[in-house]
């Protein structure tokens, strides 16, 4: 009897799974919402129409149908960079909806296909290449790492998309197939490492992730020390996820140095200043800068934990422009008063308008057009004017270092006179002359 | 000589992390012989406990009590993961006695879920708990060492619970039957032992624990959805290594595992001390495969 | 078994197997590039599914790092196909991280057929190597499993951490041919499908032929009860590791494969996750049975990426709960359920037998033996 229920139970679930699938892949064909509600768990994402087995010749024409273009939006919606994308893609799905209200672009309406990267590079390659092949999106937003861009970056150029990637990283590249909107080398590290030798001190102690981007970066920073006469008194990489930091804030203690140059990663981060303050040490006795604690972090961190500690970033919750009040107001508006804005998630929201502006001048969607007419658009963000360099495709930015405060929010202690001229390859600097790869 | 002062005690406090984290999987593996891969998840809801008792002290009481919702917080966060245990267990893990393989896929799957869920509840970014206040701060042994109060904290809690456990199994009629169903299941159900109670219990206290850890964990590291992944790994190898079915072997393995850890990674780097401690790992198993405190029966397969 | 006499089941699982190879062998016909291109990474991760299966569910050992041999098949065939595209310089991320020279290791996968070899090679090394040990000294059951988690971690942690010649966390990728074909051409991608499609008959063809010859036996037999086969004069660590070799030759041999389909390899390919996700794959396709294992890999992971496209923000929960279902309610898997049909008219036979008492056991005792895969070992206590 019993062994005649667990049989057909196992049917029925074997049925329902197989409906499962069938529904996710059947239903939902044709375009859904543009704007899709916050971030509550529901997608705002359409499915592809096709069925997962064939396809044929039926598939979806071109950037939509009439009245619509689609555009993807890939970021981690899972798995350990959850913690840092999905505030991004709010912020992506935001500029559309704003954008949609103001009449769309070519007065069409944006439709945002959302693909979770689950914090996987092959995903990445994988969903990128569907948005690209399958739902013929004219653009993707998307990517957090450099390992998901650089997971990517084949597949645009082979396909010939359009990716805008919001993030800062770590520069030496420059893909035709790429808007880059984050900071690269000279718009983040560089110029606070300058600024951090005049104001703080000359002995530096670099640690980082255990990833490319830290190990890059440090070795950017090495070099420019050596230029600028700094001295390098401890370099520390810890594996990602590492969460105990007694033995390195040990090591730290022992160099003693004036400045701790920090490019942890994710969690690292919050166990690492838990830990350094309870070992004693402040913000006082010990100055940090950091190149990955935004206004997100602090939030999971704990103002009280980080103040008096540094940041250098292109944009902060309290940059003062009135684009940027106006932002702050509309994406917590959205979200919820208790949400934060950051820099990356000023970068993906201005990649979206940057992209607008770029399709109405081209007046099309086509990739080659867009690329050309995005040369030299100006843009008033909420971290002041961007202008897209045509050489490289990186945008221009502010520099700004910033203080963390009590009530978790950055005060602006130093910034460049203007926006700084994107270098992804250091050929502006002489002393990086050795690490580029031309 | 201050920096080796401070290097010992680091390690203590490595291993008594290590210890609470895989005390819960040395009950639930170690004497049940189920393997349960969401015992990360289940730290992770400790944590979540005491970030939702953090926020209901700050709403509802008045600010100079905040201090003392981690009081509250560490019964909260074991009362909660030991309620999850127990649904887990009565629904899940009682069909998979026996058969540790299959615990350990379903239990992956719940762990996948679990992680969903929390994301879905709290938000995918690290929530924030503010440690309380007394336990900021340092003991300054002497000049240059000073032993942060949190980490004190945490290795007595440890004992204590190290304790509590040991009185439990060893001392009390529950923990009496526990140790009937864990030698011999059959005897023990013919003599009247409800072996389905036993396992709930004992599944449910070792989840509890881990919600323990996960509350102590939020002095110290990130509160979000994934970090049940960060610990589950370190968990096993020390219970692993320590030995399946004592409590000692844990402790044991805890201790090796945090002190080889924290020196190798003073002396190399924290990349490389790892890896050196999972080799060291893997040779010691080679020479014991079956841990350091192996119990010892006539049966040729244990 | 008995020799081939037609009965109807035999000639059911014939017809079977020549409708599923000739769909494979045609679905470049009716599939786009796209679908065509994962089924290909289906392919290739099943080749890996049926390694595993031949360790676990024939031999009774369950490994949870499968991902450090399929990765290293698959830097194998990076590590060639990069230094092809790299046409003679340095690799990029060579240069980025200060190296001058090519390292030495790096010089012999030039050449594609030590590219190939060596990517099935060096995970068989690597195996006998771990197997000798292991084995040799009874390490079994959980602590071996253990122990391979341990390696997954060193293995990714040392990738990771080498970036100078491994490409770090971002991994090599930026391919651009393979033997002189393009390998973005459609054209290709088609060869390169079918090329797949062909070495996983070949892997099945070779795993029937292990597991229904007397190794194949010798196997069961210590999956069931090591000391029995002991006792009756088997070496059960000389079938443990040769069943091993060849589950990590098919793990690297799949590594190869897939990353000519995906285009990037990088070390959280090799980590712990996707190690636990192949056993999945083989545990909900019913381990003990090949077909079962190459049925998990491909309905898993076409299951993870319709659900992920359809379900963005939620799929994780799904596949979570999908896993929980199937290895309770299904324990011998989806190829199980081929034994439905049997297993009913026992229960009626019997139960018309015993007046409808309750016979012992569900759907995972003993009674389907010849493919079955619950652990045998009775739990003794301790």
């Amino acid at each position: 009897m019993r062994n005649r229920k667990r049989i057909w139970l196992s049917a029925m679930m074997l049925l329902l799974a197989i409906a499962v699938v069938l529904a996710g892949c059947g239903g939902g064909g044709g375009n859904a919402g543009a704007g899709s509600s916050p971030a509550s768990g529901s997608d705002g994402g359409s499915s592809d129409g096709g069925s997962g087995g064939s396809s044929g010749g039926g598939e979806s024409s071109g950037a939509g149908g009439e009245g619509e273009i689609k555009v993807g939006i890939l970021h981690s919606l899972s798995g350990t960079m959850a913690i840092s994308e999905v505030s991004v893609k709010d912020a992506e799905l935001l500029a559309i909806e704003e954008i949609n209200a103001k009449g769309g672009v070519l007065g069409k309406k944006l439709v945002p296909i959302i693909e979770d990267g689950a914090s996987d590079w092959p995903t990445f390659a994988e969903k990128a290449r569907k948005l690209l092949s399958e739902d013929k999106v004219a653009t993707v937003f998307g990517g957090w790492t450099s390992a998901s861009r650089k997971a990517m970056l084949p597949v645009f150029e082979e396909l010939n998309g359009l990716l805008w990637y919001p993030v800062q990283y770590e520069g030496l590249e420059a893909s035709p197939n790429i808007f880059y909107t984050g900071a690269t080398t000279n718009q983040q590290i560089v110029p606070s490492v300058t600024w951090l030798l005049e104001n703080r001190g000359k002995k530096f102690f670099l640690l980082g992730s255990d990833y490319v981007f830290p190990r890059t970066a440090n070795k950017i920073i090495k070099a420019q020390l050596a230029a600028e006469g700094g001295e390098v008194v401890g370099e520390e990489y810890t594996p990602l996820g590492h969460t105990d930091y007694s033995t390195i804030i040990s090591k730290i203690k022992q160099a003693n140095p004036d400045v701790v140059y920090n490019t942890l990663n994710g969690d690292s981060n919050v166990a690492f200043f838990k830990q350094l303050k309870d070992a004693g040490i402040t913000a006082q006795d010990l100055t940090t800068l950091s190149v990955s604690i935004a206004e997100e972090e602090i939030r999971g961190i704990g103002a009280d934990v980080l103040e008096g500690h540094l940041a250098a970033w292109n944009y902060y919750q309290t940059t003062d422009t009135p684009e940027n009040k106006a932002f702050v107001e509309a994406y917590k508006a959205k979200y919820g008063q208790d949400r934060v804005t950051a820099d990356p998630i000023e970068a993906g929201y201005i990649a979206v308008y940057l992209w607008a502006a770029a399709v109405e001048k081209a007046g099309t969607t086509d990739v080659d057009a867009v690329r050309e007419a995005a040369k030299g658009i100006e843009f008033g963000a909420p971290e002041g004017k961007v202008t897209i360099d045509g050489d490289n495709q990186h945008i221009y930015k502010t520099v700004r270092i910033g203080e963390v405060q009590a009530d978790g929010m950055f005060k602006e202690l130093w910034a460049t006179d203007g926006p700084v001229k994107p270098d992804p390859y250091l050929t502006g600097y002489d002393w990086a002359a050795g690490l580029a790869d031309e | 000589m201050d920096v080796m002062l401070l290097q010992l005690f680091n390690g203590i406090s490595v291993s008594s992390i290590l210890l609470l984290i895989a005390l819960g999987l040395a009950i639930t593996f170690g004497l049940m012989n189920v393997i349960n891969m969401a015992h990360g998840e289940m730290i992770m809801i400790g944590a979540y406990a005491a970030f939702v008792t953090q926020n209901l002290f700050l709403a509802a009481l008045p600010k100079d009590m905040f201090d003392w919702y981690f009081a509250l917080a560490i019964p909260v966060s074991f009362a909660v993961s030991f309620l999850f245990g127990l649904l887990l267990e009565s629904s899940l893990i009682r069909f998979l006695y026996g058969r540790p393989l299959d615990s350990l896929l379903a239990t992956w799957g719940v762990g996948l879920a679990l992680q969903q869920v929390a994301r879905s509840i709290f938000g995918a970014p690290n929530v924030a708990v503010t440690s309380p206040g007394w336990l900021n701060g340092g003991w300054a042994v002497m000049e240059g060492v000073v032993l942060p109060y949190k980490r004190l904290f945490i290795i007595a809690l440890v004992a204590f619970v190290l304790l509590l456990m040991y009185v439990y199994i060893y001392r009390t009629p529950e923990g009496r039957r526990m140790r009937a169903v864990m030698q011999n299941r059959d005897m023990a159900a013919c003599l009247g032992i409800s072996t389905r109670r036993v396992d709930a219990i004992t599944f449910a206290v070792g989840s509890g624990i881990a919600g323990v850890a996960g509350c102590a964990l939020t002095l110290i590291g990130p509160i979000g959805p994934s970090i049940g992944t960060y610990y589950i790994v370190d968990a096993f190898m020390v219970v692993v290594l320590g030995g399946v079915g004592k409590l000692i072997g844990s402790v044991l393995g805890a201790l090796g595992i945090g002190m080889a850890n924290t020196l190798l990674e003073f002396w190399t780097t924290a990349s490389l001390g790892k890896v050196l401690v999972f080799l060291a790992v893997i040779l010691f198993l080679q020479w014991k495969p079956r841990g350091i405190i192996a119990v010892r029966t006539r049966s040729l397969d244990t | 078994m008995p020799s081939a006499h037609w009965t109807p089941r035999r000639i059911w699982l014939l017809a079977g197997y020549a409708a599923a190879v000739s769909a494979l062998l045609c679905a470049p016909l009716y599939l786009n590039d796209f679908r065509l291109n994962l089924l290909a990474k289906f392919l290739a991760l099943a080749i890996a599914a049926l390694g595993l299966d031949l360790i676990w569910g024939y031999t009774g050992i369950l490994s949870l790092g499968h991902g450090v041999f399929f990765g290293l098949g698959a830097y194998a065939m990076a590590m060639h196909l990069k230094l092809v595209a790299s046409g003679g310089k340095l690799p990029d991320f060579m240069s980025w991280s200060g190296l001058t020279k090519l390292p030495w290791f790096w010089k012999p996968f030039e050449s594609p057929a030590f590219a190939m070899a060596a990517g099935v090679l060096l995970p068989v090394l690597l195996a006998l190597v771990l197997g000798w040990f292991t084995f040799r000294n009874r390490i079994k059951g959980v602590y071996f499993t253990i122990l391979t988690q341990a390696l997954v971690i060193i293995t990714t942690t040392l990738f990771v951490g080498q970036q100078a010649y491994t490409g770090g966390t971002n991994g090599i990728t930026g391919y651009s041919t393979l033997f002189g074909f393009r390998i973005s051409d459609p054209r290709t991608k088609v060869w390169l499908y079918l090329a797949t499609a062909v070495a996983l008959f070949a892997a099945f063809a070779l795993c029937r032929y292990l597991t229904g010859s007397r190794f194949g036996r010798v196997l069961r037999a210590i999956r069931d009860g090591e000391n029995r086969a002991r006792f009756i004069g088997y070496d059960p660590a000389v079938y443990q590791m040769t069943a091993f070799c060849v589950s990590a030759g098919l793990a690297g041999l799949a590594g190869m494969l897939f990353v000519l389909h995906v285009g990037i390899i990088s070390p959280s390919m090799m980590g712990i996750v996707p190690s636990i996700e192949m056993v999945l794959w083989v545990a909900i396709g019913g381990r003990g049975t090949l077909i079962g294992a190459v049925l998990g890999a491909i309905l898993m992971n076409g299951a993870k990426s319709v659900l992920s496209e359809s379900y963005p923000e939620l799929w994780t929960l799904l596949i979570g709960l999908l896993f929980v279902a199937v290895v309770v309610f299904m324990p011998r898997g989806l190829a199980g359920l081929a034994d439905l049909p049997a297993a009913l008219r026992r229960r009626r036979e019997r139960s018309d037998e015993s007046g409808g008492v309750g016979s012992a056991g569900g759907f995972g005792d003993a009674s389907g033996a010849e493919a079955g895969g619950a652990e045998g070992v009775r739990h003794s206590p301790v």
